[in-house]
């Protein structure tokens, strides 16, 4: 630090909250951070899965029981709907990244493209598996 | 009198006080899981649901191993890295750390258990 004190900054307040109205920037935006890490879930599971099928078909059994439970059918199909909103939202991101489609227009006009594309590719998916 | 310049008194002050190299990495993975994440979901997909007998055969091909092998490894690094982002943005000090640590811990070892669970199947096949 330059100073012994810390500098008065100002803060921007958060997107969420009292401070804004929701927008489509900033709502797609959150529910990427959400979706995200909501991901951890599906990813153990499915480790836990495979390490049950390298194991023994009893352990198979077990994990294959969970996963394909209404519960865990439920939140595969969750994790699916989060993967390809994630999916799309990242592209999106790697997009701004270059510099490009930041204009407002072009930012909503992509904030709707990823929330009715996550749709679409999960009942497409949904459909073809 | 001022002995730093502006941008060297503004440097490292964002959430987590450095960062350009774990942007970097983040578009890295990113890059590399839109082509991994649809291969795993198709393959991964079309497996989930069978019975033992085939889901163990089918991951004892090269392709299907292959794709979640890369996928464990990119998405979980992945993972790891966005929810270090999302703590470094929502907690501080000891609890930030300690959340930090916790994430790491959680994605090497489902990293390690996925790997290994990948190998065992595909050495296991015919044995």
């Amino acid at each position: 630090m330059a100073e012994a004190k810390a500098p008065q900054r100002p803060l921007s307040p958060f997107m969420l909250g009292p401070y804004y109205r929701p927008q489509i920037t900033s709502v797609t935006s959150i529910i990427t951070r959400i979706t995200g890490n909501a991901l951890i879930v599906a990813a153990v599971l499915i480790v836990w899965w495979l390490l049950a099928a390298a194991t023994s078909q009893s352990y198979f059994n077990v994990a294959n029981f969970v996963i394909t439970s209404w519960i865990g059918q439920l939140v595969m199909f969750l994790s699916l709907w989060a993967v390809w909103y994630h999916f799309l939202a990242g592209l999106r991101h790697l997009w701004w990244d270059s510099g490009r489609g930041l204009e407002i227009e072009m930012a909503t006009k992509l904030g709707w493209g990823v929330i009715i594309g996550s749709v679409v590719l999960t009942i497409l998916t949904a459909i073809v598996i | 009198m001022q002995y730093l310049t502006d941008r060297k008194r503004a440097t490292g002050l964002g959430a987590a006080h450095t960062g350009t190299h774990h942007h970097w990495s983040m578009q890295v993975s990113a890059v590399a899981l839109v082509i991994l994440v649809p291969l795993f979901i198709f393959t991964f997909g079309h497996i989930l649901g069978h019975s033992y007998a085939e889901v163990t055969a089918y991951y004892a091909r090269p392709f299907p191993a292959i794709v979640a092998g890369l996928t464990v490894i990119t998405a979980l690094h992945h993972l790891k890295m966005g929810a270090q982002m999302m703590i470094e943005d929502y907690w501080h000090g000891v609890t930030r750390k300690a959340l930090i640590i916790a994430v790491t811990c959680i994605t090497y070892a489902a990293m390690a258990t996925g790997i290994l669970a990948l190998v065992r199947l595909a050495l296991s096949h015919g044995a």
